[in-house]
């Protein structure tokens, strides 16, 4: 077993896995912070939608298109500015989670808009012959049914960050996929790289799981 | 009172306008049961729509209770839609939330009770609609019949003295129909409530409301009492929604009618005069034959009435009619015999 894994450290391994997680975590609250209220606004301002506002949505639309199509690699390297204006360094974790947000917000604020156009139009209705205010509606009806899409599209969003979180490795953000690539890929240590890819597969399996476990809690239909 | 003072609806569909709704006057009085009828794309719903402000009208006013409504501002609609209950097709229930909560969802949004208060409140509802043992399930977990059991008990949470009745049993079986149409009759008589309510089945009209309006194209074709509207239809639209009802072929009864000889007439009988033996004494008197081509007995809300179309023959023929006229049955000539002369 220990000629097998002859070159494995597995105090670094725990490191990097510890920074994988911290880096997934970290991005993953600020995306979902920040993509929610993104995802509600373009679902409100779309077209047809309680507050349709075409100037604005075309904006934001074309915002989160443009941040969708750049190759997350690019946008890495291009960050790396703001991200050392913002945390002070562009390594480690704290330098990874700002391109990190970038590159998974717009995605995410997509799929949140979708999940929202997916309630029925008929709720929003109903809520508003209440006399509901836009508020209310939106916290009180649209979130709440729109809950189980929005389960299973942070669910797909922190499955992004993993791969996202390993591609940060080539700039110096650590983490598994960091070690991965400098020990497996330019040292040619195959049994550290089996080791990074089970570990990383274990996770995305994992985020999987919870993921679809929540949605279907929450599912009443 | 529900008043519209000519009001109009229009779409704008790219660079076209299309109205929805003709310039229209109407009366719903207080306290009645007021059916509008009419095919899909007739306009009903957007006349619905127009009384709680889900669609603004184009032009024209509308009073509740001398309150003019498209005067008001975005706080002032909130609080009146609260006097508006509305329940639906399919019912709109949240499916996120228990049947409790959904009964209790327009108090929370409303925020005038406490807790304590709302679930008091939420289970008198529940009581009404009879589901006072499903409040913790969920609405995918209930019948249709029960669905709208508790899309009515919402709709009457916040105590609204009108309740607006979107195809409210058009996704439901016959029986539970009448179930949910026997509930809205009895909520109208305990709680005074006015109901507005859309269908495009007669047979709905017959059985609750009081007065109806008939819609074709954006406009009321036809309005009255029900009794009025259903027995003696004057225009196109209504007859079709009547013979629908009535399950008559139109063209099976021509075919009919062709083949009997004499005059035949359609006899009205309203109230007392259905249960009768007026046909047989009417023709003991006058020596008439006759043979009855079609009919139908029924009740509109709970007043009986029979509608039979019956071909006559004999030397007396005007008496036997003067007969029927003086004992109240309306009569309607359907086709002359060959000979007469007017």
């Amino acid at each position: 077993m220990n000629n097998l894994l002859a070159n494995v450290d597995w105090y670094e391994i725990w490191l990097a896995s510890f920074e994988t997680l911290m880096m997934l975590g970290g991005s993953l609250l600020f995306t979902v912070v920040l993509g929610l209220p993104l995802g509600v606004l373009l679902f409100l301002t779309g077209p047809k939608q309680m507050f349709d506002q075409k100037a604005l949505y075309s904006v934001l639309s074309l915002i989160t298109n443009i941040l969708r199509s750049l190759p997350f690699i690019i946008l890495l390297i291009v960050m790396i500015p703001f991200t050392v204006m913002i945390t002070g360094t562009s390594l480690g974790v704290a330098g990874a989670i700002p391109p990190l947000v970038v590159g998974a917000t717009p995605f995410f604020a997509r799929l949140v808009e979708t999940a929202l156009r997916e309630v029925d139009r008929g709720i929003i209705e109903a809520t508003q012959a209440m006399g509901a205010t836009t508020k209310q509606i939106i916290i009180s009806a649209l979130l709440p049914e729109a809950r189980p899409g929005i389960l299973a599209a942070t669910t797909v969003t922190a499955i992004t960050l993993v791969s996202y979180t390993a591609m940060a490795g080539v700039v110096g953000a650590g983490g598994l996929g960091d070690l991965a690539i400098r020990f497996g890929y330019q040292r040619f240590q195959t049994d550290v790289m089996v080791v990074t890819v089970v570990l990383l597969l274990v996770l995305v399996q994992l985020l999987q799981m919870v993921g679809d476990r929540l949605v279907v809690h929450y599912s009443r239909k | 009172m529900i008043e519209f003072f000519q009001v109009n609806k229009a779409y704008q569909l790219g660079k076209k306008s299309i109205t929805a709704l003709h310039t229209t006057d109407l009366q719903i009085p207080t306290g009645q049961i007021y059916g509008l009828i009419g095919h899909s794309g007739a306009g009903k719903s957007t006349l619905m729509r127009l009384i709680n402000r889900l669609e603004e009208p184009s032009a024209g006013r509308i009073e509740v209770d001398g309150l003019d409504i498209t005067q008001l501002d975005a706080s002032g609609l909130r609080s009146f839609r609260r006097k508006v209950g509305m329940i639906f097709q399919h019912f709109n229930l949240l499916t996120s939330r228990s049947v409790a909560d959904n009964v209790a969802l327009p108090l929370r949004l409303a925020g005038e009770l406490s807790k304590s208060e709302i679930n008091k409140k939420v289970s008198d509802l529940l009581a009404r609609v009879g589901l006072e043992n499903h409040a913790k399930k969920y609405p995918a977990q209930l019948s249709g019949g029960e669905k709208q059991r508790v899309g009515i008990a919402r709709a009457l949470a916040t105590d609204p003295s009108i309740l607006l009745c979107d195809e409210a049993t058009s996704a439901l079986d016959p029986q539970t129909t009448g179930q949910v149409l026997e509930l809205l009759a009895e909520i109208n008589r305990d709680l005074g409530l006015t109901l507005v309510l859309i269908t495009h089945e007669m047979d709905v009209v017959r059985r609750i409301c009081d007065q109806v309006a008939v819609m074709d194209g954006g406009v009321i074709v036809e309005q009255g009492q029900v009794a009025d509207v259903f027995l003696h239809p004057q225009h196109p639209t209504t007859k079709r929604f009547v013979y629908e009802a009535e399950q008559v072929n139109e063209d099976e009864q021509v075919q009919n009618l062709a083949e009997v000889e004499g005059r035949i007439l359609r006899l009205t009988f309203q109230g007392q005069a259905t249960y009768e033996p007026l046909l047989a004494r009417v023709a003991y008197q006058t020596a008439i034959e006759f043979s009855i081509i079609s009919g139908r007995i029924d009740r509109i809300q709970n007043a009986p009435y029979g509608q039979l179309t019956v071909a006559f023959k004999g030397e007396k023929l005007e008496e036997a009619m003067q007969m029927l006229a003086a004992a109240e049955v309306h009569l309607d000539v359907v086709r002359y015999e060959e000979g007469h002369h007017e």
